[in-house]
């Protein structure tokens, strides 16, 4: 809280939004960003989510100014950036390996950037000291980054980034680097300093989950463009095409068929329906493994549920959840993840039994096929 | 119950397993003897009979008069002064040449690399003595460099470049800089290209970001080279010998003359002597500095 005050009074404003528009960038002849167009609000944690190689990182060293489009805009608040040396952009970044400086101390690496802004020396110990308490290093400062495990590293250069109160922030797989216990820890902890200082973040991952856990917004991009954008909740429960329903979180897609009208069909039941005059005809549809409920295969079900039978060709335990393939058809089969815990009160699934499988019509995800 | 099994797994295969830690040892110590009885044979028993020559006097006795020598005769202490004085002039122009000869080639595309390097190797190809004598070719009175000079007009009378400090100095900065550049570039090389674009990222332009994080970052190249050209220096022989023209004498220099002229080895000896002395001392401190600076720099 006490930051977040000091913040505003610099000059009222603790974030910037920033406005990218058809943001092209070229190697040889493969587009890394391919007229790449978004706006984020100022103080949002917009996360930029996408496979290696996708332009994720491209797209946020452009705003870094480390690399130089080929042509588009990057506005800062009103201000264009896009021929704005890398040093004059005032913005903060986290990089994937820290860079931190190793022949300076924790508290010279943080204080780095207020030398170069030639802050007074008083105001200087005042501001690492109080950057450092926010990450909780305070009792750190004198020592070398090589004395330092991973967490504390990454905790610096975190810091080091805020110290000088920029109004964006950048970070590229600043996690990735932690062990799985510690990146949770350090995505809440992210979270909460996110909260804390108000300013407009733009975060790289390729970590799907690390995405929904932490982002107001995600960016899903994928072959240098960005294929849907919107909060956690949209992108999961929503996704707009197949890339996004496959690479966020599991899924199995199996097609539909298409009934005489608007009506989409699987193995005779209806699953949904389009919205008249749909010129495309070719709909599939996407389950989420969580969403469907082994039941008895005896018993009534309402007209709500669809439901799917076959039999379990593999069961995995995973701890509180178990999944189990089911095959529903000569070529098609789906995940279905089930509480080990509820399961109990049925008979124990095995492996070679049938299973019926029910999914609420609210839960029905369809999206458009190719070919 | 957990102790039953400790104590059981102590003693499993302990007997056979001490016996191949043994085996091991005893092959590794085959292996390197060979090697170390050589050094033995060409390093340690001729400075040994240098050591004790040293302290024999012209008739043969037992005596410290070629140290006392040394220090009654000013012109000891002139010659090791030159030498010190040339090997650190030549340590230094290596450093403001080859510094930025080595940022250059740490700065380029990979591919590119080797090529550069081997331009910078290629000197290491041709013998010494070639290369020094093509300096003198170049730098001599009617040589090369002034007969075009003055033709061109750059200098009316032919400046003196060889027989003394100058051409020393040129051809020596000459033969010693592929020692000072590969170890600056080795150490340029590990600097990670991310710390760079942190400092800019930071407000740093690009000269801060140089002189900040760069510079400390390569200096214990600096330190390396410096400390091979210094030390490689203070033995030289061919070059200063030929491009001094007896004007510079350093102490490589004067045992030979020593040698030549009045066949006196305990003398040169002594000499000798000094100068390894002088050259440990040397290594020491700038070790003793080595390690200081990767405890600062976090370096292993």
């Amino acid at each position: 809280m006490k930051n977040q005050n000091e913040n505003q009074e610099v000059d009222g404003k603790t974030s910037l939004p920033i406005s990218i528009t058809d943001l092209t960038k070229t190697y040889g002849k493969v587009f890394a960003l391919n007229s790449v167009s978004i706006e984020v609000e100022a103080g949002e944690f917009l996360t930029l989510l996408g496979p290696s190689g996708s332009g994720k990182t491209t797209l946020l060293m452009a705003i870094a100014g480390f690399n130089r489009p080929d042509s588009g805009s990057i506005v800062f608040g009103k201000k264009e950036m896009i021929l704005m040396p890398p040093h004059k952009r005032d913005v903060g970044m986290v990089f994937q390996n820290y860079a931190l400086f190793p022949h300076m101390s924790v508290f010279e690496n943080v204080a780095f950037p207020l030398k170069i802004r030639q802050v007074a020396l008083h105001d200087r110990k005042m501001r690492v000291a109080e950057a450092l308490d926010t990450v909780q290093l305070s009792d750190f400062a004198n020592r070398r980054i090589d004395q330092l495990s991973g967490g504390q590293r990454q905790r610096v250069a975190l810091a080091r980034a805020f110290v000088f109160r920029p109004r964006i922030l950048l970070m590229d797989e600043p996690l990735s680097a932690l062990d799985k216990k510690l990146r949770e820890q350090m995505q809440i902890e992210l979270k909460q300093l996110h909260r804390q200082l108000g300013v407009t973040t733009v975060y790289v991952t390729h970590d799907q989950r690390e995405a929904l856990t932490m982002s107001d917004r995600i960016a899903v991009i994928n072959d240098g463009k960005i294929t849907q954008l919107g909060t956690p909740k949209q992108i999961y429960n929503a996704p707009s095409n197949s890339f996004v329903a496959d690479f966020i979180g599991e899924s199995s897609v199996i097609p539909l068929e298409m009934g005489d009208s608007d009506k989409l069909f699987f193995q005779k039941q209806e699953v949904a329906r389009i919205e008249k005059n749909q010129s495309h005809r070719l709909w599939s549809l996407v389950i989420r493994p969580e969403r469907l409920t082994p039941i008895s295969a005896n018993k009534k079900h309402s007209k709500n549920f669809i439901i799917f039978k076959g039999k379990i060709t593999e069961l995995v335990f995973q701890g509180e959840t178990a999944l189990a393939i089911v095959q529903v058809s000569q070529n098609y089969s789906l995940s279905m993840r089930y509480n080990t815990k509820a399961a109990g009160t049925m008979e124990e699934l095995a492996i070679g039994q049938l299973v019926s499988m029910s999914l609420d019509k609210n839960d029905v995800i369809i999206i458009p096929r190719e070919s | 119950m957990t102790k039953n099994v400790q104590s059981q797994s102590a003693n499993l295969n302990s007997d056979l397993l001490y016996v191949a830690r043994r085996r091991e040892q005893l092959t590794l110590i085959g292996l390197t003897s060979p090697a170390l009885i050589c050094i033995f044979l060409v390093i340690f028993i001729p400075v040994g009979w240098l050591f004790s020559l040293s302290f024999l006097s012209t008739d043969g006795s037992l005596s410290l008069e070629n140290y006392q020598k040394m220090i009654e005769y000013k012109s000891y202490a002139r010659v090791f002064q030159a030498t010190f004085k040339v090997s650190f002039f030549t340590t230094i122009l290596c450093i403001l040449i080859g510094y930025p000869l080595a940022y250059f080639l740490s700065q380029l595309p990979k591919k590119y690399v080797g090529l550069f390097l081997l331009t910078v190797l290629l000197p290491f190809w041709t013998s010494l003595l070639v290369r020094t004598y093509a300096w003198l070719v170049l730098l001599q009175r009617k040589g090369l460099i002034n007969n075009f000079a003055i033709e061109v007009g750059l200098w009316d009378a032919p400046i003196k470049f060889a027989h003394n400090l100058n051409g020393t100095l040129i051809g020596m900065v000459h033969i010693m800089l592929p020692f000072m550049v590969l170890p600056l570039y080795a150490a340029m090389q590990r600097i990670d290209r991310q710390t760079i674009h942190a400092a800019a990222n930071l407000g740093a332009n690009p000269f801060q970001s140089f002189w900040n994080v760069f510079v400390p970052l390569s200096l214990s190249g600096v330190v390396a080279g410096s400390l091979i050209v210094f030390v490689l220096c203070l033995g030289f022989y061919v070059t200063p010998a030929v491009l001094g023209g007896g004007k510079v004498i350093l102490v490589s220099m004067q045992i030979t003359a020593i040698l030549e002229d009045q066949f006196n080895w305990g003398a040169a000896s002594a000499l000798g002597v000094v100068l390894l002395v002088a050259t440990l001392a040397i290594l020491i401190l700038a070790s003793r500095l080595l390690r200081l600076e990767s405890v600062m720099f976090g370096r292993h």
